[in-house]
Parts: structure tokens; C-alpha cells; sequence
């Protein structure tokens, strides 16, 4: 099984790392060379330098027998058209695209695509925590 | 008529300007602080300050009366493609015209639907190519929501139809030539044109049968 990460930063970096120890064959896609060291000194994976638009640098980085790709740049924006640009030219089934943004990502989870929204379930997290604490109640009038 | 204008620099600015001196009711967004209070300045009501890739800035700009027309014309391509399709398919608006800052990403607008588009880089290298003597085939249009494309075809003295008359050319099919430029002058080809070397010929066809063109018109 293969995968394509696109964007190395804290979250493409460690699914990078967590998808390569399931036993996924990992390419990374980052712009930033740097970013190569967030995998660690002995990254066995490919990392490709460039941007996740440019067609070319993901042909070369493999997409077309890719079995997932991971849209987790630090840009919705470009997060969303690469994961549109996996499906609909490259065809690949298991898009998964981060968008900081809950109402751009309802709005293409919408449209068939499989968007995670971390902001959406940091504030379920967030309000679960704050209702298991131990505060008297609020008394309503 | 309409026209939410995103993205408020030299292009955006400018097209809003135009809109509003031709009597159009206009909201121009923009990002950043500085931009936006140059803008205010000018725009002052007209000129409102947010990221139009997010719902609640479009929603603020009338995004859902709908426009007659959203213009997509940050300089970030990827904002243009979304700002489109939220627009297009969310809120119904009937005509959105992007910007392509870097022509590369033409092919991620049309895979999206996007259309039309203006890439300021494409259209100088049509009007370069225009210039190159060794450009053949010069495409000057494309109609992409009809499917089609007029091109210019320089006539030189060893194409095989230079003294043939059109109605006696063997065109591919979905392709007619629309015109002559001979001396300065421009005629309409009919089918008793006769075609000469240093014609400059006009055609219309279908996307991707310009080599074909190019066989019949110069053998090459």
C-alpha cells in the first residue's frame, strides 16, 4: 500500500511516520527541504521537494499508483484543490484533505470529499472536557 | 447589475473602479490591513475587509442575494479556485470569471470547471508567439464552453496548398477556415479563395486537431 503526503509539518510529519510503521510504502511532499527533518534522522521513505499543485512533482512523486493521499499542507485552500485534483485526475479513491476552516469543510464533505476539520474536533474535545468537570450548576431562572 | 470583486490589488482594484464608473453596484474584498485601508479610502462602504475563501465574508458581501457576477482575482490561484466554486455551487451565482496567476495551475481550473479564466502570462506569450516567425500554428482563442478554438496559420511557399482554392481542401473534420490576411487586408475565405504563400489564414476547430491542420495547410 502506498501513500502520498503533501505538507510536513507537525500533523503531515508524524501520519507520515504513523502510515510508514503500519507497513505503508510513504512518499512526502513538502515545499520546504528543512522540513525533511521533522521525519527523523533515519526516514527509510521518499521526500520530494516542491509544491503540491504542480502536476508534474506529483506524477514524480508517484501519485498515480498511490492507494491514499493526505492533502495536510498549513493552506486550506491548497489542501482542497490538491485532494480535488487526487480524485478527479489521478482517480485515487482514499483522498483525505485537512481544512482548518469548518464551514469550507462542510462544504466540500458536501461534495464527496473526505475532509477532516481539526478546529471542528478540537472545540468537541474541548466542550466534552468542560462538561465532565466537577462545577455546581448554573442556576437557571 | 451585481459584481462581488475578491481580492482588492492592481487587478481587483482597478475592475472595481471600472465597474463603478459604468454605474455597477459593486463590493470589493480584500485581506490584508494595509490594502484594505488604502481601499477604504477610495471604496469607503464598497470595500470590506476578510478572507473571501471564508463563507461568513462572502455571506457579509451579498454573496447570497446572489451577484449577477463573482470575480476571482486574488493573487493566489488556489483562493480563486475555491472562492469559484463556493460561489458556482454553493450559492448559485450564475457567472464567476477567475484570474490564473501562474499558468501552470490552468489545467487544475478547467479539471474544476472553472470558466472563464484570464491568465495575464498566457495571453502575452499568445501575443509574443504572434511575433515569432517560427510559430507556425499561432493559437489566438479559445471558446472553451463551445468546444473550440481559432487559430493562425502562416502560409509559406512550400505548403501544398499555397495557389489551391479552399473548396478543393481536404479540412479536417470539425475544422473550417474563417479568413485571409493577404497585404494588409482581411477577407472572408470562401470556397473560392484561392490560398497564397504569405497568406496569414484564420481557422475554428475543435481543440487537439491542430496537427492535423498543420498537415493538410503546411504538409509538416
Amino acid at each position: 500500500m502506498k501513500a502520498l503526503v503533501i505538507g510536513c509539518g507537525r500533523v503531515g510529519s508524524t501520519i507520515a511516520l504513523t502510515l510508514h510503521s503500519e507497513g505503508w510504502e510513504v512518499v512526502v511532499v513538502d515545499e520546504n527541504e528543512d522540513a525533511l527533518s521533522r521525519l527523523g534522522e533515519s526516514w527509510p521513505g521518499a521526500f520530494v521537494v516542491g509544491h503540491g499543485m504542480d502536476t508534474d512533482l506529483l506524477r514524480e512523486a508517484g501519485i498515480e499508483d498511490a492507494d491514499a493521499v493526505v492533502a495536510a499542507t498549513d493552506g486550506d485552500n491548497t489542501n482542497i484543490v490538491i485532494g480535488q485534483v487526487a480524485q478527479k485526475r489521478f482517480g485515487i479513491d482514499c483522498v483525505v484533505v485537512r481544512v482548518l476552516d469548518p464551514a469550507r469543510a462542510e462544504f466540500y464533505a458536501g461534495r464527496g470529499m473526505r475532509t477532516v476539520c481539526p478546529t471542528s474536533t478540537a472545540i468537541d474535545a474541548l466542550m466534552e472536557t468542560v462538561r465532565t468537570c466537577d462545577v455546581p450548576r448554573i442556576e437557571v431562572r | 447589475m451585481y459584481v462581488i470583486v475578491a481580492g482588492g490589488g492592481k487587478v481587483g482594484a482597478n475592475v472595481a473602479r471600472s465597474l463603478l464608473r459604468i454605474g455597477q453596484e459593486v463590493t470589493l474584498i480584500e485581506q490584508r490591513r494595509d490594502r484594505f485601508e488604502r481601499l477604504e479610502d477610495e471604496f469607503e462602504h464598497q470595500v470590506q475587509r476578510g478572507d473571501a475563501t471564508e463563507l461568513f465574508v462572502l455571506e457579509r458581501a451579498g454573496i447570497a442575494r446572489p451577484p449577477d457576477i463573482v470575480l476571482a482575482l486574488t493573487g493566489d490561484d488556489e483562493d480563486n479556485m475555491v472562492i469559484c466554486q463556493i460561489a458556482k455551487e454553493k450559492y448559485l451565482v450564475p457567472k464567476v470569471i477567475a484570474r490564473v496567476n501562474d499558468p501552470r495551475n490552468q489545467a487544475h481550473f478547467d479539471l474544476l470547471g472553472i470558466s472563464p479564466t484570464i491568465c495575464a502570462t498566457s495571453s502575452i506569450m499568445a501575443l509574443v508567439e504572434h511575433e515569432v516567425p517560427e510559430h507556425d500554428l499561432i493559437h489566438l482563442l479559445e471558446l472553451r464552453k463551445e468546444n473550440l478554438e481559432i487559430v493562425e496559420v502562416q502560409i509559406d511557399k512550400d505548403s501544398p496548398v499555397a495557389g489551391k482554392r479552399v473548396e478543393g481542401l481536404e479540412l479536417p473534420e470539425g475544422a473550417r477556415l474563417i479568413s485571409v490576411m493577404r497585404g494588409g487586408q482581411a477577407e472572408i475565405a470562401v470556397g473560392s479563395t484561392t490560398l497564397q504563400a504569405g497568406d496569414q489564414v484564420l481557422a475554428i476547430l475543435e481543440p487537439g486537431k491542430e496537427d492535423e491542420l498543420r498537415r493538410v495547410l503546411l504538409s509538416r
